[in-house]
């Protein structure tokens, strides 16, 4: 069995200990990736040279005696909406297909400067618009519990990559569920912290009232190393918030958490595939089993916050994406001889996929004269009730859960020509986003594929969410639930 | 509120967003939004008398002094420019005026 199959935590200890060299761990996920990616499709760029190298390093200054970081040698990938300097940058669209960024993102920078050794880049949704990582200029990528299915969106690369252990950790962004709902389907742990936890400085903006970068992992414990290292103030973000940061991993103490839990009942029951209802239903008797009180609540707008959720994103991402004209960086129209406003529709049509031009044209809409009142302000009206709806609920419990998508994995083309039907799909990770919470999907169940003669056996996620910069909190109770429960050790047959 | 989406509304929303859409793009979007459209309309049943709007859940102040700081080199910011003049540190576009 692979090393990798090991935590990060557990991997950079062995480097730390001289049991296994960084350079050989790095050329096993290499291997790995090698072996997979053909089936998966996870990854846009491998880099494997550049990983070689930074493993010798860390070898290196092992060698000499430097102190290591808590990261040391361990092999990571970075979401393709992520700037690496000198590393091709994509966001999985054509747009931007030779992109080469300047500089680093700050959470590239930290999580180098902890001794990660980045892998490569993973594929995901253009500019991480999709629940299922099928809007991608390179083809979608196929989750490893069952290749006909999807991994989930729009970090799907990120978390096929973790749960095909090619790497431990991966780095996702969450702008409605997109680092969650993969997490879900590919049976890993995927965190998207508070808004402004986490700098996103580098990250390539879609929706910058939601986006949030956070980590895709094999359990809980690395997704509360990665939080340590990756949080806190940011000069090159002025929504990095100042808020300090505690010990994430020290809020671990194995304890059990004696934590109110809210359970929204009513917005649950409706439009839940049998199968997450039931997975859903024994994960709230084992966190009664870690001691946990579960209390009935009522978030009473959370139905609505689809349409207030595409409302509001679309509208940001229209104004977001205006920067993509052909003129600093990226594909231009070669029929852009007929003047510059020709160029700038011409590369635009051609370089954007349909979901993005999609967005970009309900965006510009709800924004336009005559529908701004009627569409974006009253979508901003109701994300206020949203809040009033979390703020009450969280004056009686410390943390909601609730499934982190209605259905399990679905198959690729099932939904991709009704993007109502794919919008749907994300109906319990959106308000987060909406209200700026923070929220982690745990694994939760493996159930029978209706489609596969029970050969397919299918990953569900359970999401908590919690306070204003209380990941402390749910990242003690995903721990107590993941003690109790012991899904995290399973692996997909790939 | 309720009138339908037409391909000429589509048509117009396309040139504000400076997007060239071929035809088919352009019906199978009126399809498209109309349905996102008429989805999100049950909103309007939410009474939001008095609502403040939420653009962002930023709590802290973002301000900072307005000190010059160190940025990219010129040459840096044009190497991935589809059509630029290193020499003259300039971004190239086609004609703008006849």
């Amino acid at each position: 069995m692979s090393a990798l199959v090991a935590s990060a935590r557990a991997i950079a200890d062995d480097i730390a200990a001289g049991r296994v060299s960084a350079v050989d761990v790095c050329r096993e996920a290499l291997d790995r990736i090698a072996r997979v990616n053909a089936s998966l499709n996870a990854f846009n760029l491998v880099t494997d040279e550049r990983a070689l190298e930074r493993a010798a390093q860390i070898d290196r200054l092992h060698a000499a005696g430097t102190a290591l970081g808590p990261l040391a040698g361990v092999p990571i990938a970075v979401k393709d909406n992520m700037c690496v300097r000198g590393m091709r940058t994509t966001a999985s669209s054509r747009i931007l297909d030779a992109f080469v960024p300047p500089y680093d993102a700050t959470v590239v920078t930290k999580l180098e400067q902890a001794g990660a050794v980045i892998v490569g880049k993973t594929n995901c949704d253009e500019f991480a618009m999709g629940s299922s990582n099928e809007n991608s200029a390179y083809g979608p990528v196929r989750n490893p519990w069952a290749l006909g299915r999807t991994p989930g969106g729009s970090s799907g690369g990120s978390a096929a990559a973790v749960a095909a252990y090619c790497v431990p950790l991966a780095l996702g962004s969450d702008t409605g569920g997109s680092i969650r709902q993969p997490a879900s389907f590919c049976g890993v742990t995927g965190l998207k912290p508070t808004y402004g936890r986490v700098s996103r400085y580098g990250l390539l903006a879609f929706a910058s009232s939601l986006d949030q970068i956070g980590p895709i992992t094999r359990d809980v414990g690395d997704a509360a190393l990665a939080l340590q290292i990756l949080s806190g103030p940011d000069p090159m973000d002025s929504t990095a918030a100042h808020e300090a940061v505690p010990d994430f991993i020290a809020a671990l103490d194995g304890s059990t958490p004696n934590v109110r839990i809210g359970v929204p009942r009513a917005f649950v029951s409706e439009g839940v595939d049998a199968s997450v209802l039931g997975a859903f239903d024994a994960s709230l008797e084992a966190l009664r089993a870690t001691g946990a009180t579960l209390v009935d609540i009522d978030l009473p707008h959370a139905k609505y916050a689809i349409p207030v959720y595409y409302l509001v994103c679309t509208a940001e991402a229209s104004s977001n994406l205006a920067r993509y004209d052909g003129v600093k960086y990226g594909y231009r129209s070669p029929e852009s001889g007929r003047g510059l406003k020709t160029m700038y529709s011409k590369t635009r049509d051609e370089g954007f996929g349909a979901e993005v031009k999609r967005r970009i044209m309900l965006g510009t809409y709800v924004l336009s004269a005559g529908y701004y009142d009627a569409f974006y302000l009253k979508a901003q009206q109701v994300r206020t009730l949203l809040k009033q709806d979390y703020d009450r609920a969280f004056e009686s419990v410390d943390v909601v859960v609730m499934p982190t998508s209605p259905t399990p994995p679905f198959r690729l083309g099932e939904k991709t020509d009704d993007p109502l039907q794919m919008y749907l799909a994300d109906i319990f990770t959106v308000s987060v986003n909406l209200v700026g919470l923070p929220g982690i999907s745990v694994p939760c169940g493996l159930v029978e594929s209706p489609q596969s003669a029970g050969t397919d056996r299918l990953p569900v996620g359970l999401q908590f969410v919690g306070k204003m910069f209380d990941e402390a909190t749910i990242l003690r109770v995903a721990d107590a639930f993941e003690r109790q429960t012991d899904w995290r050790s399973q692996l997909p047959p790939l | 509120m309720s009138t339908p989406l037409t391909i000429a509304d589509v048509e117009r929303i396309a040139a504000l967003a400076r997007l060239e859409l071929t035809e088919e793009e352009k019906h199978v979007f009126t399809k498209q939004l109309a349905d996102i459209l008429s989805y999100a309309e049950q909103l309007q049943a939410i009474d939001t008398t008095g609502v403040a709007a939420t653009a962002h859940v930023n709590a802290h102040e973002a301000e900072r002094d307005d000190d010059l700081r160190p940025c990219l080199r010129v040459d840096e910011a044009l190497r991935n420019a589809p059509d630029g003049a290193p020499d003259a540190g300039l971004f190239r576009v086609p004609r703008v005026i006849g």
